[in-house]
């Protein structure tokens, strides 16, 4: 820490990790989100299985998915030490994975374009506007008239989704960036070529990391969606054909996983966000020693 | 008017900068709100001249910054820079440019840049040197500036002071002929405005790039100018060019004699009676 200040450059890689974990274990957010989570299970313990209020006695207790989730040999079929369960997660990753690289991959230089060019947004955003509010149900349908197989419907809607979200959020990051910034790059010589790469994609930065996370949530919603709808595998699959033959346990077991999975996803975004805006978490004084 | 500017400065070494300003008007939104910002507005400022404009607030002072720097277009008249035309008759919007660089009110260095990377964009983006080159010169400069402890920095990390000296670091890596300054001191103390003029009035007497500075601080308007040019109530046009014979260097000493309390006064005269008038003019706007 001490040649950090030293140089005065930028904590980078795993140094810059630790720091952030060491600082973070000294404020009180990792203990009150451990208090928060076992409140929660505990609340779910006694309404479920000490008290058996109705109607939550109906679905399985914690304990009860607990001891099946870590059986060795599980009475519904699927734990942590089988197969299955790890292929389900699997398939429903590397969907998320090609869907929100897809929906990243076009959805941020469109809305780069759009928020840059007046003319560009006039001819695009009248379309994506009327497509948007279309609910990503309403394409299911239609995605498995387009697609063959489970595979390509499944991603394309999850896609789909991610990228109406990607590409708003990044049109209004352009937008929202201050005109003096772009003044300033045009009395210091720049060519537009410059001015898109050093005011118009670093200033939309934050917007479009904002707009990602919420558009990796999207993308699990409609890929689970769909999963359900429509699935041969994927935890979206495992809670429906659970449901389907009485497995609740099974099914509860799906839907903890998801959002274990789904949390460590958008935490992800998160941390490569920060990544790219040193600046900003600098300047608000988090990131500094 | 340009001559005595010339002498007093004792300049002229560079040579370069000369603004002349002739019969510009400006109308925002003709044909719909139809503001008129700048009426038949002429100046004349010499190469190497501190020209400090001030007036009421909504004259049209940065109107006619924004003319000069090509931030929009003008209506009518035209503005040269050393006999070339910048905008005019057939050209109404002037073509932005390195010779001119702006100093914004509220500081636009990108965030998203150290100081040393916001100071060695210019040169870069220009081609005139190449990413090392530009990194080491803006370095020296930042140095230079008593800047050299933050140069890897980001904006958002120092104090606006700091991040003020580094804006005109990085205007003047590009050798411009004029440095156009929009109340760039204008949200600081009086401690750190003091700096802030030490720290311009240094860097003027080194380079000697021709200067226009829009303020409303009229102590500031004399201790650093060779002009002071009092703009009159909306539509503005030049009122009364106040000459501050004082020799450079100046310090902070200057601020308390009688030549000095003297011009200050005579300004605040002139800006006083366009207040007025400009408050008289809301009045009946508003009545
Ligand atoms: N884009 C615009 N459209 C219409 N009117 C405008 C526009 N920009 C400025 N004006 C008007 O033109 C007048 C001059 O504005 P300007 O910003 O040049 O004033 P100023 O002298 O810099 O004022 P201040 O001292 O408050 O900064 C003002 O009355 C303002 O309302
Ligand atoms: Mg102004």
């Amino acid at each position: 820490m001490s040649n950090q200040s030293v140089s005065g450059r930028p904590p980078s890689g795993l140094h810059y990790f630790l720091h952030k974990s060491r600082k973070a274990l000294k404020t009180p957010m990792p203990y009150l989100a451990f208090i928060g989570i076992g409140i929660w299970l505990l609340s779910y313990f006694l309404l479920n299985e000490y008290w058996r209020v109705s109607p939550f006695y109906k679905v399985p207790g914690p304990v009860e998915v607990v001891t099946e989730w870590l059986n060795k040999d599980p009475i519904w079929g699927t734990s942590l030490f089988t197969q299955d369960y790890y292929i389900n997660i699997w398939v429903s990753c590397r969907r998320i994975f090609i869907a929100f690289a897809i929906a990243t991959g076009l959805g941020v230089p469109l809305g780069l374009f759009m928020g840059w060019s007046k003319k560009f947004k006039d001819y695009t955003f009248p379309i994506l506007e009327t497509l948007r509010p279309i609910p990503i149900l309403a394409w299911v349908p239609l995605a498995i008239v387009m697609f063959a197989g489970f595979e390509t419907p499944i991603i394309y809607l999850a896609t789909l989704a991610s990228f109406f979200v990607t590409a708003l959020n990044t049109m209004l990051g352009v937008e929202s960036i201050d005109e003096s910034y772009f003044r300033a790059a045009g009395c210091l010589g720049s060519k537009k070529h410059h001015v898109f790469l050093n005011v118009v994609v670093p200033g939309a930065l934050p917007f479009i990391f904002t707009g990602l996370q919420i558009s990796i949530g999207v993308a699990w919603f409609s890929l689970v969606a769909a999963e359900m709808i429509s699935g041969d595998f994927g935890l979206g699959y495992m809670i429906m054909d659970s449901f389907m033959v009485n497995k609740y346990t099974t099914m509860v077991m799906a839907m903890l996983t998801l959002g274990f999975v789904g949390w460590i996803t958008s935490a992800m975004v998160r941390a490569a966000g920060n990544r790219m805006m040193q600046w900003r978490e600098r300047a608000l004084g988090q990131g500094g020693v | 008017m340009s001559a005595t500017a010339a002498a007093v400065t004792g300049n002229g070494a560079s040579g370069k900068g000369a603004i002349s300003i002739r019969n510009v008007t400006k109308i925002y939104d003709p044909g719909g709100a139809d503001v008129l910002a700048l009426d038949d507005c002429s100046l004349e400022i010499a190469s190497g001249e501190v020209c400090m404009i001030v007036g009421p607030s909504g004259c049209g002072k940065t109107t006619l910054l924004n003319a000069i720097a090509g931030f929009h277009s003008i209506t009518e008249g035209q503005i040269d820079l050393d006999g070339e035309m910048l905008c005019g008759p057939g050209k109404e919007l002037a073509t932005q440019g390195a010779d001119r660089v702006v100093v914004f009110q509220n500081g636009a260095l990108f965030p998203w840049k150290t100081l040393a990377e916001n100071v060695a964009y210019g040169p870069i983006v220009q081609g005139i040197m190449n990413k090392a080159e530009a990194r080491d010169k803006a370095e020296a400069l930042l140095a230079e500036a008593g800047l050299g402890g933050v140069a890897d920095k980001y904006p958002g990390e120092v104090s606006s002071g700091m991040a003020r000296r580094a804006e005109i670091v990085r205007a003047l890596i590009n050798d411009p002929k004029v440095l156009l300054l929009d109340e760039p001191y204008r949200a600081m103390d009086a401690l750190t405005k003091s700096i802030m003029h030490e720290s311009l009035l240094e860097v003027y007497d080194r380079t000697k790039v021709t200067i226009f500075f829009i303020t409303h601080d009229l102590e500031e308007a004399i201790f650093l100018g060779d002009r002071v040019v009092v703009m009159t109530t909306r539509p503005a046009r030049t009122k009364k060019i106040v000459d501050v014979k004082i020799d450079r260097p100046r310090d902070y000493r200057l601020l308390s004699s009688e030549e000095f309390r003297i011009l200050v006064q005579e300004t605040k005269e002139a800006v006083h009676e366009e207040a007025v008038k400009a408050f008289e003019a809301g009045e009946r706007e508003l009545a």
